[in-house]
């Protein structure tokens, strides 16, 4: 595969345009600058803008990991890090601190990222504001002129019918206090984590043909209101299964048989490192 | 336990691969040649061809045998391969008036200039099965070729050979003034070498020029056009069409040489152009005609009128209806994005899924109703 292909399968010029739009995306925090998104191998809407973003800037030194719901080991995180290593020989791992390109879906790893490396989120709806518009002419004017309005209104009225802002995943940001943005389906336990951080957070949107960017040390809030704070999840007293953690997002897994809930980490890199440190403790 | 997929990911995907490829091949007849795809199943290459924006017949044949006939699936293929491929120039504009016909039929006029050439179409076949081609050979195709052209070579009496080219059926309403030109809602264009929008390299704004607008649909999925065509043409929209002229045939593609400028024809491409007519009140109120078109790679005439039908439509000084709506319709017709965003929704959701789950209990907690707790399972 990797004699038939140029490095990373895109052709350069094209790899070129791509890092041109994300020096754009980083100069301008939150912004979704359009650019030309080519086709990979994988379909659309299966990671095609993130894959783009680490295919455009990856180099034979790197070391990369791909999860998908936090798990090194799903299908697609499996098939992507497969197609990557096949076009760029690169050296993958499954350990947070020791890879220099994390691409992801769906979460932020719980383990604390440095300046050194950045992070590839693949983002279906790049538009925060879709769900109050579904034309793209029309929230670009209201990016613009900062025209928030209607999102804000959104939420107002869901507490009002919910007594509670009903956004799960997805909850939207202000970026630099300028831009809202959509952090990409992360939960809101990982929402934190874009305030401030010393990572460069790199978001692709293939199918829409968008690339936005957090820098480092770039203030993120979540829309929240005074007397209505946004809250990440709450997991209750429940702890993983399988390493004992408390501090971590958890996935919720029903027994088969007796149908009672249990939970384990949704990291599983994490996950492995917790267990691996408490089992030499007991050795 | 439930816990699944930290480890066995790797092992299942590639077991699922050698699944399907044995499905392709478990049968047993012979295996299927890709000339046999490409001379015997023309209109499919065609339409992978189109959809996938890769003008070549090989290829298409491929990822037409490599995917089982899935039209969409060759169709990426295609596109996925062009990923690879440099941008080496634009080609030089041709106009369709110098195509080489090889059928062209206008609904608008009985008699048109050069005449009306119906050439290889199913439109006045009766669709039944033919159960002949049960017993298809060799012999046969060869004793129905020969005869063919036996009657070529001696062309009943009075009969006049083709012209190389044929005048365009619309020149005849465009001298009389009543045909109104598209080019008026034009937008301004990003200029690339050939000064037409490039969608492959710049992502659509809208509103979209028209360049864009016809690039976007000509690689569009025809099912996905003919809909959005139909629903106008049905009654969700004001466009009563008439076909001006629907051309299939040959362009050449030229590109100028890179140090002296000349023209050089690099090959030929074989697409179907359709332009439909329709009637409009103008500002002034005086009705005139204006004008959809609509030019695909390859044997496609639904395509290329759903096309044309549906440029038109964008043109609506209003629009009301979705398939008026440039944003809606361009947005929606890609047969790649849209079945790749379809598929996607088989990808794990677990994590999205449990803040959800964690947003609704808290609200049913909140608004009183019934136990949230975790673990509890009431």
């Amino acid at each position: 595969m990797t004699q038939d292909y140029n490095f990373a399968f895109i052709d350069e010029g094209s790899k070129k345009e791509i890092r041109r739009k994300i020096l754009k995306a980083v100069a301008i925090p939150g912004y979704q600058v359009p650019f030309g998104s080519r086709e990979l191998p994988i379909a659309r809407g299966w990671g095609t803008g993130g894959i783009q973003i680490t295919l455009s800037i990856i180099g034979p030194d790197d070391t990369l990991k791909v999860i998908d719901q936090g798990c090194d080991g799903s299908v697609n995180a499996v098939n992507i890090k497969r197609f990557i290593n096949a076009v760029t020989g690169t050296k993958t791992t499954t350990d947070t601190t020791t890879a220099t390109i994390i691409q992801t879906r769906h979460r932020i790893p719980e383990e604390k990222m440095t300046e050194e490396q950045i992070l590839v989120l693949q983002v279906p709806f790049p538009e925060a504001l879709r769900t109050v518009e579904p034309s793209e002419m029309e929230t670009r004017r209201m990016h613009g002129e900062a025209d928030y309005s209607r999102m804000w209104l959104y939420l107002y009225e869901d507490i009002v019918k919910f007594r509670e802002i009903s956004i799960g995943a997805r909850y939207p940001v202000m970026v630099n206090k300028r831009y809202i943005m959509d952090p990409s389906p992360i939960p809101r336990w990982d929402i934190p984590k874009l305030h401030l951080a010393e990572t460069l957070y790199l978001f692709g949107a293939g199918r829409e043909k968008r690339i936005y960017a957090i820098p480092p040390y770039t203030p993120v809030e979540p829309l929240e209101f005074e007397d209505f704070k946004f809250r990440v999840e709450d997991f209750k007293e429940a702890v993983c299964m399988r390493c004992g953690s408390n501090d971590t997002f958890l996935d919720e897994i029903i027994n088969d048989t007796t149908g009672r809930r249990t939970y384990f980490c949704s990291d599983t890199g994490h996950c492995d490192k917790v267990l691996e440190a408490k089992r030499g403790e007991g050795s | 336990m439930g816990y699944v997929a930290v480890k066995g990911g790797t092992e299942a995907i590639e077991h699922s691969a050698r699944l399907l490829t044995y499905e392709r091949i478990k049968g047993n007849s012979e295996p299927l040649k890709i000339e046999q795809i490409k001379e015997q199943l023309v209109l499919l290459v065609d339409r992978v061809m189109g959809e996938g924006s890769l003008y070549s017949p090989g290829l298409a044949a491929l990822a037409i045998k490599q995917s089982a006939g899935d039209t969409l699936e060759a169709s990426l293929m295609l596109r996925a391969y062009r990923t690879t491929l440099p941008r080496i120039g634009y080609s030089i504009p041709e106009s369709a008036r110098e195509m080489r016909v090889i059928r062209r039929i206008s609904a608008a006029f009985k008699d048109i200039p050069g005449g009306q050439i119906l050439g290889p179409t199913s439109d006045y076949t009766l669709r039944l099965l033919d159960f002949e081609l049960l017993n298809d050979s060799k012999g046969t195709r060869e004793e129905y070729i020969k005869a063919l052209l036996k009657d070529i070579e001696s062309p009943a009496p009075g009969l006049q050979p083709l012209p190389e080219t044929f005048p365009k059926v619309i020149e005849v309403l465009r001298k009389e003034g009543l045909l109104e030109e598209s080019a008026g809602r034009q937008y301004p264009v990003v200029n690339n070498q050939n000064g037409s929008f490039d969608i492959t390299r710049q992502s659509l704004s809208f509103p979209a020029p028209r360049s864009a607008t016809l690039q976007a649909m000509a690689r569009g999925e025809t099912g996905g056009l003919l809909v959005l065509a139909y629903s106008n043409m049905r009654g969700y929209g004001d466009i009563h069409p008439v076909i001006g002229e629907l051309r299939v045939g040959f362009l050449p593609v030229r590109i100028r040489h890179p140090y002296t400028g000349e023209p050089y024809t690099v090959g030929e491409i074989k697409v179907t152009e359709a332009e439909a007519i329709a009637k409009f009140t103008g500002k002034e109120g005086t009705p005139k005609f204006t004008l959809g078109y609509g030019l695909c790679f390859g044997h496609n005439e639904i395509k290329a009128i759903s096309m044309a039908i549906l440029d038109r439509a964008m043109q609506t000084e209003e629009p009301k209806m979705v398939s008026e709506n440039q944003e809606f319709v361009l947005s929606h017709i890609d047969g790649i994005e849209s079945m790749g965003f379809c598929n996607h929704w088989k990808l794990p959701h677990y994590v999205t899924f449990q803040s959800d789950l964690d947003r609704l209990r808290k609200a049913k907690e909140k608004s009183g109703f019934g136990n949230s707790e975790a673990g509890a399972g009431k």
